[in-house]
């Protein structure tokens, strides 16, 4: 029997699972899908936000601020791609003005440090392109920008380099409480934990209704997204979100780790099935709304969409706490999530004590990680890195500079990858204008070498993408 | 030092080195990323290269081995699996390799000859799921021709360029069913006679004036595509849609001239083309760095790479054994009807008897004249009996008719005759 069962390795799984590797206790995580954060830590707006929007007193505000000002630590220590850039949220009208008086009041209340109301012109003046429209902003200098999937990944890895067992493909289907603890029934047998720590997003209410009386219910809702070439990235400097209002929380542009471009999302309930695909309508919408913070944004030099689904709830507030007996909620995470993930981890430990189980910590954890990012080196560190490793002299994907080294040492990591876009998270092959049309082949080549599969096996991403169907007829090869 | 470096190994590489050699360059290197020389050819396995240049119809692999057998009475050397980093206006040029690690080469000349890469979904913007099976139609074919796999069984192709039509044939000798192809435009954007032999002679039906508006995944592959008809302002007409289960999507929706080294040296860039600006010798802005091939303009066929890239070479050899080239500039300025011109510049005192002028129009001519104009004076005028986006055109401007404009522009455009 486990110690602790963690279901679900979004960014909340993975910073759980961090903080709970520092004790001694046997703890799995059990994911649906094959590779982590493949939910809506993959794709959202990368922000972590300062934490002026959650109203005062709720879990929400005190979380997102605390997390804040934990990450900038944690991404030195993890090796993720992190900048506190600052974030504005501009104001286009005196209405609106009132809604920028409002938040910066609320930000006080929740202790955002450094908040500044900024008239239009000192806003022009720090990010030059933003519409000669705006009036006012409200100036967040601790916001910044993350890698939403690096930074799960640098959690997840950790956990598992302190002992924490990783499954994926392994998706939990039901929960019976036993003898000091939980049977959980997955697609792949059953397991037993004595807690149970329910992190399963947008599906974080269904694994509640396993364990305790229904409470809340999700509903899920995408946002999506234009990602724009590295050409267009000097457009924007800061986080440039729009205020709230009846629409939605408008559409932001912002920079970001890869030195792209970001603009989206929409927000927009889904009543079907879920899925991520972009819709004309959500384009649309969001191209129209961002011409009002910026009317000049080159769409012919966009190089992808994505879209996200934000686990929203019928609460407005992250649904947190003890739930059942040895059962935990950190359930319904929606934005601010990213921000506040490493202090709802801290929640989780916290939860688990008082349910009586308080393990020792342990003597030395792990708590870094290093990478090794060819594009970042210098051309003293390029040649020394060819040296110890000649593959680091083969760049496979040409436009993010990423060599057959880090992609094979990406293959070989704690969570090893098992697709394309599991490479793509790890090492950045493939992220750029050509969107892998260059290197997926290689990348493709590369995984069914080290693998040791058929490239008719590689996937694409998840269970059933894959890439290739069939070998050609032999004789047309001649 | 090397008195020139050449910066991919493509045909357009092949053919600036050999011409350089030609012309009195001794230490020449070429630098491609690539295990092999050839570019993109080596993935071209059907018919129809070297026409012009040859009077017969090779292979694309058998075209590049003939560029590659002349380098071999060359004393041209050449670095495989090696990448280009960086260039810069001293003419140095960084590179890295597994072999030789990271160095810094000195050249005294540049030839730029990267190739384009392709158009991909994300600059177009289909809506949909975004599973696996949709593929850059060049991609598909390198899986195809060089790795020997089938990307798919049920194909809809979007883009009626080239790439896509060879691919739709290709596809279908391999087994597959290639349910249509969609192009967005009232007209296709491939060779004439790539619309005949690979998607007329298999039935294969051509959609003009539609694009995809939907795709749809079932277990993480394409399952399905929706496609629409559209109006004058290319936005879909509600109730046109036709319904396509498929696993495959390819795309075939344009070429990028691959010119991140380029832009990143400070070289000047012609927003029309997506290459640099050029002179007649294929000079770009920055003096002894020239660009030759589909990193100018995309071409639709080799023969006439191999043409500008030979002239590329014979440049740099001028520019090193002579010096620069210092003639006065006239601009080459695009008239009705006109997408671009390369050159973009033309030195005419350094002309000798005439200039190579290559231009796409920006729509489908029949009986129709190409004129030269001063101002509003007619210099020079040529008949065509057809004329398409998809085919680039090319005139000899002699040069008397250089010298004889005035105001130090000229203007190319297209009209019926
Ligand atoms: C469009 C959008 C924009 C956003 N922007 C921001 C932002 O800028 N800043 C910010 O702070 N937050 C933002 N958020 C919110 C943030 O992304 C989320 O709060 C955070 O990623 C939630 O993490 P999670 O781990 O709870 O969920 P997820 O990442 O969705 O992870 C849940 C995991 O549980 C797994 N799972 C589900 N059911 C089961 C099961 N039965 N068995 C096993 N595994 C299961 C899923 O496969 C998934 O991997 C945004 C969200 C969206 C959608
Ligand atoms: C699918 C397809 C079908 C075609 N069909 C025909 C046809 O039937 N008939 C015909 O005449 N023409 C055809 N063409 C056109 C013809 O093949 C191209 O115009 C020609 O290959 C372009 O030559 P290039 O040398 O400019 O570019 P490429 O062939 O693309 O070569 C560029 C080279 O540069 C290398 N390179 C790029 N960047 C770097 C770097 N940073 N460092 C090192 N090396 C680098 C690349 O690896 C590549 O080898 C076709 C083209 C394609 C793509």
């Amino acid at each position: 029997m486990f110690d602790v069962a963690v279901i679900g390795c979004g960014v909340i799984g993975a910073a759980a699972a961090f903080e709970l590797s520092k004790y001694q206790a046997s703890v799995v995580v059990l994911e649906k899908e094959n590779d982590i954060a493949m939910g809506a830590t993959r794709a959202n707006s990368a922000i972590i936000h300062a934490g002026y929007d959650p109203k005062p007193g709720t879990l929400m505000a005190r979380l997102n601020v605390a997390g804040n000002a934990m990450t900038e630590q944690l991404c030195k220590d993890l090796d993720v791609p992190f900048a506190r850039i600052g974030s504005f949220v501009l104001a286009f009208s005196e209405e609106e003005r009132a809604t920028v008086q409002a938040l910066y009041e609320r930000g006080v209340k929740n202790g955002v440090p450094g908040l500044q109301i900024l008239s239009g012109d000192e806003v022009r003046q720090m990010d030059p392109l933003v519409s000669p429209e705006v009036v006012c902003a409200l100036y967040a200098p601790s916001a910044g920008i993350i890698t939403p999937w690096e930074y799960a990944l640098a959690f997840a890895e950790t956990a598992v380099v302190n002992g924490v067992e990783l499954r994926r493909s392994t998706e939990v289907t039901d929960l019976k409480k036993i003898d000091g603890g939980y049977r959980i029934e997955t697609n792949r047998g059953p397991l037993e934990a004595r807690f149970v720590i329910n992190a399963a997003g947008v599906q974080s209410d269904k694994i509640h209704d396993m364990a305790a009386p229904h409470a809340f219910t999700v509903i899920p809702n995408k946002g999506e997204y234009y990602v724009m070439d590295k050409s267009e990235c000097y457009r924007a400097k800061h986080v440039l979100f729009q205020c709230p209002n009846a629409d939605g929380k408008g559409v932001l542009i912002t920079p970001t780790m890869d030195h792209n471009l970001l603009v989206g999302p929409n927000a927009q309930n889904i009543s079907g099935p879920v899925n991520t695909g972009n819709t004309a309508e959500g384009m649309a919408f969001v191209r129209a709304k961002a011409a009002q913070t910026m009317p000049s944004l080159a769409y012919r030099n966009a190089i992808r969409n994505f879209a996200g689904v934000r686990a929203n709830t019928d609460k407005d507030e992250f649904q947190i706490g003890i739930a059942a007996e040895h059962f935990i909620d950190l359930a319904g995470i929606k934005s601010p999530g990213l921000s506040s993930a490493p202090a709802i981890a801290l929640e989780a430990v916290k939860l688990l004590n008082e349910c009586g189980f308080a393990p020792e910590k342990k003597e030395h954890p792990v708590l870094t990680r290093r990478k090794k990012r060819f594009r970042f080196m210098s051309e003293d560190e390029r040649q020394a890195a060819v040296r110890e490793n000649p593959l680091y002299g083969r760049v496979i994907c040409r436009c993010e500079t990423v060599t057959e080294g880090e992609i094979v040492d990406a293959i070989h990591s704690p969570i090893p990858p098992c697709s394309v876009d599991g490479v793509k998270r790890r090492a950045g092959s493939g992220m750029g204008r050509c969107q892998g049309g260059f290197c997926g082949p290689r990348v493709v080549d590369i995984l069914s070498r080290e693998l040791n599969i058929s490239p008719l096996s590689v996937l694409q991403d998840g269970e059933g993408s894959n890439i290739l169907m069939s070998e050609t007829k032999k004789e047309a090869q001649a | 030092m090397y008195d020139l470096i050449v910066v991919g190994g493509g045909p357009a590489g092949l053919a600036a080195a050999n011409s350089a050699w030609q012309k009195g360059l001794k230490n020449i290197l070429i630098v491609e990323r690539d295990k092999e020389l050839g570019g993109i050819l080596n993935q071209c396995i059907h018919n129809g290269f070297g026409l012009h240049r040859f009077k017969e119809e090779l292979t694309g692999p058998e075209y590049a081995a003939r560029f590659i057998e002349m380098l071999k009475d060359t004393g041209v050397s050449v670095l495989l699996d090696t990448m280009v980093l960086e260039i810069n206006d001293r003419h140095e040029v960084h590179v890295i390799s597994a072999q030789n690690g990271y160095q810094v080469l000195q050249a005294k000349s540049i030839v730029l000859s990267m190739g384009c890469r392709e158009r991909t979904r994300g600059a177009i913007g289909i809506p949909g799921e975004r599973p696996a099976g949709v593929f850059t139609a060049g991609s598909a074919q390198r899986y195809l021709n060089l790795e020997g796999y089938m990307v798919g069984k049920r194909v809809v192709i979007l883009g009626s360029g080239d790439i896509g039509l060879i691919m739709a044939r290709r596809m279908t000798l391999e087994g597959a069913q290639v349910l249509a192809c969609v192009e967005l435009m009232p007209y296709s954007g491939g060779l004439m006679r790539n619309i005949v032999q690979c998607l007329q002679d298999w039935n294969i039906p051509l959609y003009l004036s539609h694009t995809i508006t939907d795709i749809r995944a079932e277990n993480g592959r394409v399952s399905h595509v929706t496609v629409h008809k559209l109006d004058e302002n290319r936005q879909p007409i509600p109730g046109t849609n036709l319904e396509f289960d498929c696993d495959t999507v390819l795309l075939s929706v344009g070429l990028i001239p691959e010119n991140e080294l380029t832009r990143a040296a400070g070289i000047e860039m012609d927003p029309r083309t997506n290459g640099a600006v050029v002179y007649e010798n294929m000079e770009t802005s920055v003096p002894g760095i020239f660009a030759c091939g589909n990193v100018v303009h995309v071409h639709d066929l080799v023969d006439y790479v191999s043409a500008e890239s030979e002239r590329a070479g014979a440049a740099a050899a001028e520019f090193v054994l002579k010096g620069q080239r210092e003639g006065k500039a006239l601009e080459l300025k695009n008239g009705a009807d006109v997408s671009y011109t390369v050159p973009q510049k033309i030195r005419a005192d350094d002309v000798g008897k005439a200039a190579d002028v290559f231009f796409r129009v920006r729509r489908v001519f029949k009986n129709s004249v190409i004129e030269v104009h001063d101002g509003e004076k007619l210099l020079a005028s040529f008949k065509r009996e057809h004329m398409a986006p998809g085919e680039m055109e090319h005139i000899l401007l002699p040069r008397k008719i250089l010298d004889s404009a005035q105001g130090g522009q000229i203007t190319i455009s297209a009209r019926e005759a």
